[in-house]
């Protein structure tokens, strides 16, 4: 076993102030086989992750690649023994070109061959059939796109190791399948892959092993097929699943047209194509559609969160305008954004000052909480959402994925909000947070509060809507509910299949 | 108990670190070069006033108008992630406006003065939202944005002026640039003091520092929040404006005289610099007031330790400009990470060591 | 976005230029008779036009006082009609230069921004028979080019200040220097002949600093001085402004100074309110640096004098508080 071992971690140890993040962690990987790194939020992953690219330093123990202890000071150390990373979040430059993405950095030269880096650039695009061109804006492309180029430029540097941090969030089902055999081809190429994911079917699609973590600890590695879905998901959050099954199905509810809290009619915006919609108090409905299908658009368009051009709507059966999000705000409609990085988080701020904030927009300027009664806020929320911090002024950003969406779902939750529109609360976080997120949904809409739940897993989405409205090109072409919500009819609708 | 100790030291101090060190280390070798430097004593001004003298007295008199300036680039830097470069010609120009209505009346009593000081934060004012509009609706970068009015600036003054150096002779408003009657304290001093607390109920009163602090560091994210970011934005250049006028106020008051070329010369950079050695990121964000107002005093002693020794003033800026590399190398994010790897490998030594013992 | 912000600029340079012109076009007329104004009827015919190239009144005291003096003098009522052009740069200067002999005037007077590249212009000139005076400064070319240059000798503004200070005949000189912006010609003239009596002996000095021109900063250096506790008896400002920076730092510290105070106080520019501080016994002594160089121009170009050479000193007084009146304060100060 151990001649094929490409890397081997040993005795990895990861402090930070006050946290043990790693405690005493092994990881092997081998030649030509697909890893797949499991574990809920806060159980090393990312950390390991890190240390391994020299983002962090480890603290004790070892990294060997080939045999070879090595040492990893810096990710440039980590690029010079072949180890390559992807990242959750795109960190490309958005205002350069695809081509000049892909070598940024490592052209030896000092006068650069545009034209020869884009003839190149294309190339390996075509190989790795990425809807790419080399003189693209990166910024132009969809997340989509972005996030192969990243991969193409990894795996253009020739890496021995290539570690993909939760590269399939944001891909539709057909790039999935794009990427997947791409690291197939890698794999065959010898090269062994460290995947990260959240998505437990495609570490059955794709992957030889698992090595769970959980609370910084080795839980154990495991060969794919020996180790049944429900088992992994068991070692990962720790607690039997009785929890997991004891979600059924959706109650059906009867609405009765005196209960619709919101109702829009021919409503457009600047990203949004018109459309009619309603919501009942009480209600869970989803919006699905591929990526592009409008569906984000759509539920901003509500919120006032893009330039809103035209279209009535009711609240409660009167009329109201919503331009801004503050109209919103202040009409009881609350929005988790769907990039919670670039529009969810105040990364510097304190986990309480992020609680607080849409309150406090809403009470207004002149009208500040006062501190005492702000940190009785978080901490209560801090306490019901069971979201792992420091401290309530540790800052945001330090926060793992999880526990930042919590505080962002804290936030609107403290506004107490009558229609609270959740686009994609779930994505880049872990099993045992998912479900406590779902579960919070259903609880709202029992105390009466609607609810719009977006998310990229349908499955999810028939776990908690009782009513799933369809898009594609833009469009609504669906509504789904009843018996109709199944996933063979979900995905008939969203493919276009009826006829 | 430990615990409490090592959370103040991180937490009580925190960005204010660096700033403080270094007024430290001034004060240390103030010390050691001359052991009567901040010696403090009470004479008697040629109105016959009891006042305090000094150096240390001087030091904090003269950096009134950084100190206060300071203040508000601080809530400009953190909003908008640029900087005005405009306030010193600003201030001229609101030392101008101060000067016109005192000069316009024939006896400067003190009902006039308040009414040139209110037309100087008005005219000041207005010269901040431009400024700010240029900025936040039209979206250009503040620095080029303010240049306009940094090119321009003292040539309004001048036409406001009418003149080269138009003198006020008064006593109300030698007693804002020197002393008040009866009071050792300087003035321009007590009105820093003033603008502090004034800043201090601002922050108490209303969301200004969440606002702010959360469209420097997430625009968007702050919009999809309801924070009208634009309003936000050009609330702290108007704000600026207002202490531009204060400063330009206090300018003109110390000599009774406004120069147009020479008010405040030269004053943006050390405001910017003021702000950034006091540990807030130039590129906007999170901030604290305290250590942009620390900065300037910072800067206030350097020089004022520099005129002590006799360097001739040409070489003054050189020096000084030496310092504030090392201060602002010492606090660049390298160099603290360094320090903080560096403390947590001792920390762990510390620790590791009396468990050995204990077993 | 960068076309918008293109677009952005010009439009607020376009915004700001307009609203110069506006400011200047509201000036004009209250500055007396420019080039707009049409010439009054009695001598028409015989009118001298004389175009101006100076730096903006904006510059300084000094050129504020020296740009009323030339429209006061080349008036219509004095039989001439005078063009004038203000700027700070050298170029601007020299199109204004080139504008004026294209439009054909018959006198050229030059106060040039700086002292090269005016070779071609001033040929242009003597081929057009247009004859140059310059004013002020003088520029690096021909003494051929030109008619005469009438300007200041700052070296010997400070040795009438200098000699003046030694016939105080005080027991010892300890002298705070506060110079102007180094390297200007007036910093240049006015330190000379202190440097000269530092060197010699005669006097000590006690600290030698640049406040730039800057109040504040003079005041800043004269407050180190008192703070550490070092004798001086005398405050040589280069300029009016320093000098009041110099005299409130004394104030604060209740330093008495001027005619009957422990410390003497001298200055430059003949600032009126300089001269009053005078008058009042604050100040000591105060030195001219003449504005006023139009009517020895006039008189060249009249022919009521001739210039025995080149190059014309203005002769330039300095101001005793014992001595001064209020008469002298109103021919030759300065402002108002």
């Amino acid at each position: 076993m151990a001649d094929h071992a490409l890397l081997e971690m040993r005795h990895i140890n990861k402090l930070f102030p006050g946290v043990k993040a790693l405690s005493d962690v092994d990881f092997t990987l081998r030649k030509g086989e697909i890893h797949a790194l499991m574990g809920e939020n806060g159980a090393g992953k990312s950390t390991l992750i890190k240390v391994l690219t020299g983002v962090y330093q480890n603290d004790g123990g070892e990294i060997r690649v080939e045999g070879k202890n090595i040492s990893i000071r810096s990710p440039q150390d980590a690029q010079n023994n072949g180890i390559s990373t992807v990242y959750q979040e795109i960190t490309l430059c958005p205002n350069l070109t695809v081509a000049e993405n892909m070598f940024i950095g490592r052209e030896k030269d000092v006068f650069v061959h545009n034209r020869r880096r884009e003839k190149r650039a294309n190339e390996l695009l075509g190989e790795l059939g990425i809807p790419a061109r080399g003189s693209q804006m990166l910024g132009n492309c969809s997340l989509a796109v972005q996030q192969m180029v990243a991969i193409a430029r990894a795996v253009d540097m020739n890496c021995k190791v290539l570690i993909l941090d939760e590269p399939t969030s944001s891909l539709d089902d057909k790039e999935v399948n794009v990427l997947f055999g791409l690291m197939r081809d890698l794999k065959a190429r010898g090269v062994g892959i460290i995947f990260v994911t959240h998505f437990l079917e495609q570490v059955y699609e794709v992957c030889d092993r698992i090595t769970v973590l959980r609370n910084g600890e080795l839980v154990g590695e495991y060969l794919t097929e020996e180790l049944p879905q429900v088992q992994l998901v068991a070692k990962m959050i720790g607690k039997d699943l009785d929890e997991i099954s004891s979600f059924g199905e959706v109650e059906e509810k009867e609405f009765s047209d005196a209960d619709i809290f919101y109702e829009a009619k021919k409503l457009s915006s600047s990203d949004a194509l018109p459309f009619d919609f309603e919501i009942h108090k009480g209600e869970v409905n989803g919006f699905t559609g591929l990526l592009g299908s409008g569906r984000s658009e759509s539920v901003r368009a509500i919120f006032g969160a893009d330039k809103v051009n035209g279209g009535t709507v009711k609240i409660n059966g009167k009329h109201v305008k919503i331009t801004k999000p503050i109209d919103a705000m202040k009409n009881g409609i609350g929005y988790l954004a769907e990039d919670r990085k670039r529009d969810g988080i105040i990364a510097d701020l304190s986990v309480r000052e992020n609680i607080i904030l849409a309150l406090q927009v809403m009470k207004g300027f002149f009208k500040p909480i006062s501190r005492s009664e702000s940190e009785a806020f978080a901490d209560e929320y801090i306490k019901v959402l069971n979201i792992k911090t420091a401290s309530r002024e540790t800052p945001i950003g330090s926060l793992s994925g999880g526990n930042q969406q919590k505080v962002i779902l804290a936030r609107w939750l403290l506004t107490h909000p009558d229609y609270l529109i959740l686009d994609e609360p779930t994505r880049g976080i872990d099993v045992g947070t998912k479900l406590e997120i779902q579960k919070l949904v259903l609880k709202l809409a029992e105390d009466g509060v609607a609810v719009t739940f977006i998310s990229s897993e349908i499955e999810e989405m028939l776990r908690t809507c009782s009513r799933l409205i369809v898009m594609r090109d833009r469009r609504i072409v669906g509504e789904l509910k009843g018996s109709d919500l199944n996933q063979a009819q979900v995905m008939k609708t969203i493919a276009g299949g009826e006829s | 108990m430990k615990n409490n100790f090592k959370n103040i030291f991180k937490n009580g101090l925190g960005q204010l670190t660096i700033p403080i060190i270094a007024i430290l280390l001034l004060v240390i070798f103030n010390l050691i070069r001359d052991p009567s430097f901040f010696r403090i004593t009470i004479e008697i001004d040629n109105a016959g006033n009891r006042v305090l003298a000094g150096n240390l007295i001087s030091i904090i008199n003269a950096a009134s108008e950084l100190a206060i300036l300071a203040m508000g680039m601080t809530l400009v830097t953190a909003a908008s992630g640029g900087q005005d470069i405009s306030v010193g010609a600003a201030a001229a120009i609101a030392g101008s406006a101060f000067v016109k209505v005192l000069k316009s009346g024939g006896n400067i009593n003190g009902l006039i003065v308040l009414l040139a000081f209110v037309v100087a934060v008005i005219v000041a004012m207005c010269f901040g939202a431009f400024n700010g509009t240029l900025v936040s609706i039209f979206k250009i970068q503040p620095m080029i944005a303010t240049l306009i009015l940094f090119t321009c600036g003292r040539s309004i003054a001048y036409w406001i002026n009418g003149g080269a150096t138009p003198t006020v002779d008064s006593s109300i408003v030698k007693a804002i640039g020197g002393f008040i009657p009866g009071c050792p304290i300087p003035t321009p001093v007590l009105i820093v003091i003033a603008m502090a607390i004034i800043f201090k109920l601002v922050f108490h009163f209303t969301s200004l520092e969440l606002f702010t602090q959360s469209v420097g560091i997430n625009g968007s994210a702050a919009k999809l929040n309801g924070i009208n970011s634009t309003w936000i934005k050009l609330l702290s250049f108007i704000i600026l404006g207002a202490c531009v006028a204060v400063a330009g106020c206090i300018g003109v008051s110390r000599l009774g005289l406004i120069n147009h070329e020479t008010l405040l010369i030269d004053i943006e950079m050390d405001t910017i610099l003021a702000v950034a050695i006091g540990g807030n990121s130039l590129g906007g964000g999170k901030f604290k007031m305290a250590g942009s107002i620390i900065g300037a005093y910072v800067i206030h002693i350097l020089t004022v330790t520099l005129y002590a020794m006799k360097v001739p003033s040409t070489d003054v800026k050189a020096y000084k400009a030496i310092v504030i590399i090392i201060l602002v190398v010492i606090g660049s994010p390298v160099i603290k990470k360094w320090f903080a790897k560096t403390a947590a490998r001792i920390k762990n030594k510390k620790a590791s060591a009396p468990m050995k013992g204990a077993q | 976005m960068r076309k918008k912000l293109g677009r952005m600029l010009l439009a607020g340079a376009l915004a700001m230029s307009l609203l110069f012109t506006a400011c200047n076009g509201g000036k004009a007329p209250a500055g007396g008779g420019t080039s707009g104004t049409p010439a009054p009827a009695p001598a028409a015919s015989g009118t001298i036009k004389v175009g101006v190239v100076n730096n903006p009144p904006s510059e300084s005291g000094y050129r504020e006082a020296n740009v009323k003096d030339m429209e006061a003098v080349f008036s219509p009522e004095n039989g001439y009609e005078l063009k004038t052009a203000y700027s700070l740069k050298n170029d601007e200067q020299l199109q204004a230069a080139q504008g004026f002999i294209t439009e054909g005037v018959d006198y050229l007077l030059i106060s040039a921004a700086e002292t090269t590249g005016w070779d071609e212009v001033l040929k242009n000139a003597q081929e057009a028979g247009i004859k140059v005076y310059l004013f002020d400064r003088m520029i690096d070319v021909d003494e051929s080019l030109y008619e005469a240059a009438v300007v200041s000798d700052m070296s010997a503004e400070g040795d009438t200040a200098v000699q003046w200070l030694l016939d105080q005949n005080l027991p010892e000189y300890n002298v705070v220097h506060i110079q102007g912006a180094m390297g200007s010609d007036a910093q240049i003239g006015r330190t000379g002949a202190l440097d000269a009596q530092f060197a010699s002996g005669k006097m000590n000095k006690v600290v030698q600093q640049t406040a730039t021109w800057d109040e504040a900063e003079a005041k800043k250096i004269v407050e180190s001085v008192i703070n550490s506790g070092e004798e001086f008896n005398v405050i040589y400002a280069e300029n009016d402004g320093m000098a009041k920076g110099a005299v409130a730092a004394l104030d604060e510290h209740g330093i008495k100074h001027g005619v009957d105070g422990d410390v003497i106080v001298m200055g430059f520019d003949c600032n009126k309110w300089a001269l009053r501080e005078l008058l009042a016994g604050n100040w000591n002594y105060d030195g001219q640096c003449s504005p006023f160089q139009a009517q020895i121009i006039s008189d060249l170009i009249q022919g009521k004098t001739t210039a025995s050479s080149k190059k014309i000193i203005n002769e330039e007084k300095g101001f005793d508080a014992k001595t001064i009146t209020q008469d002298d304060i109103d021919t030759y100060g300065l402002g108002e």
